[in-house]
């Protein structure tokens, strides 16, 4: 099993309002089997040790699945492996003797809460707005009632990984959510049971995601390169079709 | 009786609505009483946990009118760990035209339970299961689908029949996705507030009834105060006491833990879940397990090599799994029980991959590994299928191990996984303190000694959208609402000051061991003494261990940082100190336990064959401990479970 020596340059924050600072750290004996954040818990236990404060970077599952984790890593959101969250990273990416920089998503609308660790409740007010289909428990169909086909059930799937971790945000020069939004509006524009609100729900999705500070999207396609999922930026093309449908037919104004 | 200093308190009875098995829930809901839906806008009702149990019942309690508080400690609902359920959920719908009925659903999560749950309670999960499939497509719910546009279904382990439906290997993701749209829904209307980034820390309680909770603020730091009318306790389960499991690292048993010492009695702690399918250990700075979906054991063949000689050549790295023929590989699931075959329960499964590797006939460098083999179903099925099947899960395979499953045999170990146990519960889900209920994992009503697979989203789900919209209002129609602004009160100022003087205590102690250290060593004798099989001798020992390590935890632990604002050592801090409590209820349970049920194995309980041998006369029962002010000095109280329609067998799955 090889072993790796590494420099880290982690960004140090104390608070939202506090400025920050890059930090250099030197961590020895690192193991390519080590999870990134288990690389990161490694760098803690030997500061905590030193009587200094551990680098605050938040996580749940780390199987790639929560969203919760999220950094970036040598300038790229998720770091250097395609289609994987920071949790699913492994030390393997990387040599003996690199140096690794490491900070948080960097966007207006996820103010940093400490060092690496950021606000994302916005994600929740935009969902808040329309990322459901209005049904009451209990008032339900049977099942099988509406078959639906199984190219557009496993499409409305597709969109439906997203997992909200905001690497798309992270990486537009624009950070814009366009392409966390649009998974949502696709996945129920392809199944029957989003149609009734097919109209209101992009719409109000849209208006929110204009109201927490988000850009607008301008085809980059940053976010398709490091979206952990693989969710396609065919949603976003998506999107605007719903959008433009749904403002021409209720007479909204498009901005 | 082997433990000298054992107290036992009187039986416990759950709630027993009237007639047959198959009335008792239609029974209940006649004879509930309802609350007026002018007069449920007066009652708040405090939900803890936004997991499939959490989100059900903040958005159905909503749509009924309630005043909703609902409190996650992530940053977002959407990220508790439901959402990484993989395989699937049961229900019997009976789509697959293959003999599956509520009868057969109730019967099989019985019989996996090893006898060990309440019959009215399982009846009404597997009858309620099929609303909850219905409830989700109407939310939007991706489900797989057949060309035909109906909905899949795929078999899992304890069952002969095809009852579980899918979305890929991300079935509790998309399921959570759909309860938390159904909650955020209710935010949106103004019904649901939602509270994130805070964890509960203590339960308020006023004249013996729940009435409120005291939370910590993880981004600031700050004790808050909610008042409400009920507490539902909605925070999973508690694997996390053995360190390394496949729960997410938040995951913990503090809420319910803190309601245990307030005077919720804790059931059959001992009945954990060891999962056979999960990525083997990989070294000591491991800080999680993960999961591959027992969807697998569908197409996946498991196996070891046939010899001792063959396993130590193949550990060393001499030979590859590709290499060993046919006649040197043991199928040993397949050869041991020839019915269900790879199939058969959890527990069946973790126990003998145990005992292969014992034998020391297990792979991978550590020799604590077994084969799960595709090569047989990309034969059989083609390579497209297979992949269609699972190539997110073989994805996830290599990419933290490093392996191509299409082209090696994937390595597997058991990992602790989930908890049967959990906070005792009635009929209506209420704990043994009045006010307070406890929702999914958190509770021990459904599983027995060993839950089924696809079962717990089930579970999760059917208390959230259909249990406690009724049982609550049988509650709430007799109380009085409270003056939610009234926090102020003796006991939640007690409250708060006795959390406040905790925290306090714990920055001050200013030690040399970290909080993982601790936690690590405590999940290591945990696995060791409590995991996949138990002995008194062993029991014994850690009941001694355990008190020690937890006076040295409060004499010795280093917490860096303040306790203003974010601070994740605290946190687990907080989170470590319950576990070195519950660690310890956990072995007594264990040890009180003298048979073989489920999960619980204990050495000196088992048949000739090395199966579990249960002890239906004296431990028909579910172990309800109360909390007495000294962890170490529980008392034992019993709900003997009554089977009235299965007759109790010997478990055989082969």
């Amino acid at each position: 099993m090889s072993k790796m020596n590494l420099t880290l340059k982690i960004w140090r924050q104390a608070s939202a309002n506090a400025p920050g600072a890059m930090e250099t750290y030197p961590l020895a004996d690192v193991s390519e089997h080590m999870s990134f954040l288990e690389m990161l818990d490694v760098l803690n236990e030997k500061l905590i040790k030193e009587g200094k404060e551990p680098v605050e970077f938040d996580y749940d599952c780390r199987e790639g699945i929560c969203g919760t984790c999220g950094l970036v890593i040598n300038g790229v959101a998720h770091g250097p492996r395609k289609l994987t969250a920071t949790c699913q990273l492994h030390m393997r990416e990387f040599k003996n003797g690199d140096t690794i920089t490491i900070e948080p998503w960097r966007a207006n609308a996820f103010p940093v809460i400490k060092d690496l660790v950021v606000d994302r409740t916005a994600f929740d007010r935009i969902v808040a707005k329309g990322g459901y289909v209005s049904v009451n428990t209990g008032s339900a169909r049977d099942a099988n009632e509406t078959p639906i086909g199984k190219e557009d059930a496993d499409k409305a799937f597709d969109a439906a990984t997203c997992i909200s971790c905001g690497a798309c945000v992270a990486a537009c020069p624009n950070a814009s959510a366009s392409l966390f939004v649009s998974a949502k509006v696709s996945q129920y524009t392809y199944l029957p049971q989003g149609h009734p609100e097919r109209e209101r729900r992009v719409l109000k999705m849209v208006s929110q995601m204009d109201d927490e500070g988000f850009g607008n999207c301008s085809n980059h396609g940053e976010c398709e390169a490091v979206c952990p999922k693989g969710i396609s930026i065919q949603n976003i093309a998506i999107m605007r079709r719903e959008y433009v449908k749904a403002a021409l037919k209720t007479g909204s104004a498009i901005v | 009786m082997t433990i000298s200093n054992l107290k036992e308190g009187a039986d416990l009875k759950g709630v027993q609505p009237d007639g047959p098995l198959a009335q008792k829930w239609d029974s209940y809901k006649a004879k509930a009483k309802v609350v007026n839906p002018a007069n449920k806008r007066k009652y708040t009702v405090l939900v803890i946990g936004t997991g499939l149990a959490g989100a059900s019942a903040a958005a159905s309690l909503a749509e009924l009118g309630y005043k909703v508080k609902a409190f996650c400690i992530q940053d977002s609902p959407r990220r508790a760990h439901s959402i990484a359920a993989q395989g699937g959920i049961n229900a019997a719908k009976n789509y697959q035209n293959d003999g599956d009925s509520i009868w057969r659903l109730f019967y099989d999560t019985i019989k996996g339970g090893d006898y060990r749950s309440r019959e009215s309670n399982v009846h009404r999960l597997a009858q309620v299961s099929v609303s909850i499939i219905d409830q989700c497509v109407a939310q939007g719910v991706p489900f797989a689908r057949d060309y035909g546009g109906l909905l899949s279904n795929r078999s899992f382990g304890g069952s002969l029949v095809s009852r579980t439906f899918y979305a890929r290997g991300q079935t509790g993701q998309q399921l959570l996705l759909g309860a938390y749209g159904a909650m955020m829904r209710q935010v949106d209307a103004g019904k649901v507030e939602l509270l994130t980034h805070r964890e509960m820390l203590d339960l308020v309680t006023v004249d013996g009834q729940a009435k409120g909770v005291i939370i910590r603020n993880l981004k600031t730091g700050e004790m808050e105060s909610y008042a409400g009318d009920a507490v539902l306790l909605c925070t999973g389960g508690y694997g996390n006491v053995y360190y390394l499991s496949t729960n997410a690292m938040n995951s913990n048993v503090t809420a319910a833990w803190r309601c245990h010492r307030r005077g919720a009695y804790f059931a059959n702690p001992c009945f954990t879940q060891i999962h056979p399918t999960c990525i083997p250990v990989s070294g000591d700075y491991q800080s999680k397990l993960t999961l591959m979906s027992e969807s697998l054991r569908n197409d996946g063949r498991v196996w070891v090599p046939k010899t001792q000689e063959l396993a130590a050549r193949v550990r060393k790295g001499e030979v590859k799994p590709s290499d060993i023929a046919e006649e040197d590989r043991d199928y040993y699931l397949e050869r041991r029980y020839p019915t269900f075959g790879n199939l058969v329960p959890r527990d069946v499964a973790s126990r003998n991959a145990k005992y292969v590797c014992d034998e020391g006939r297990g792979v991978g460098e550590s020799g604590l590994a077994v084969y799960l083999d595709f090569a047989e179903a990309i034969n059989r099925l083609g390579m497209s299928v297979v992949k269609d099947r699972y190539d997110n899960l073989f994805e996830m395979y290599e990419r933290i191990t490093g392996e191509n499953p299409y082209h090696t045999p994937m390595r597997i170990f058991p990992a602790v996984h989930y908890t049967m146990g959990g906070l005792w519960v009635d009929y209506n889900l209420m704990t043994t303190v009045p006010g307070l209920y406890a929702l999914g994992e958190a509770n021990f009503s459904d599983h027995g000694a060993n839950r089924l697979g696809a079962s717990a989203l089930m579970q999760g789900l059917a208390d959230g959208y259909f249990v406690i919209p009724y049982t609550i209002g049988d509650y709430l129609a007799g109380a009085k609402p409270v003056d939610i602004k009234d926090t102020d009160s003796a006991p939640f100022r007690e409250a708060r000051a006795g959390i406040e003087a905790q925290v306090q205590k714990l920055m001050n102690v200013k030690g040399t061991k970290t909080v993982t250290e601790f936690h690590r060593e405590l999940g290591l004798k945990m696995w060791d003494y409590v995991g996949m099989s138990r002995s008194e001798a062993g029991l014994k020992q850690i009941l001694t261990e355990i008190p020690k390590l937890r006076e040295e935890f409060w004499q010795n632990v280093r917490i860096p940082g303040t306790e203003n604002g974010w601070n994740k050592n605290l946190e687990f801090a907080l989170r470590v100190a319950d576990f070195l409590e519950l660690g310890e209820l956990m072995a007594r349970d264990a040890l009180v336990r003298e048979e073989s049920c489920g999960g619980h194995f204990r050495e000196e309980y088992q048949t000739e064959d090395g199966e579990a041998l249960r002890n239906d006369e004296k431990y028909a029962y579910a172990a309800a401990w109360e909390f007495t002010g000294n962890p170490s000095e529980p008392v034992l109280h019993k709900e003997q479970l009554e089977f009235e329609n299965v007759q109790l067998a010997q478990r055989s799955y082969k």
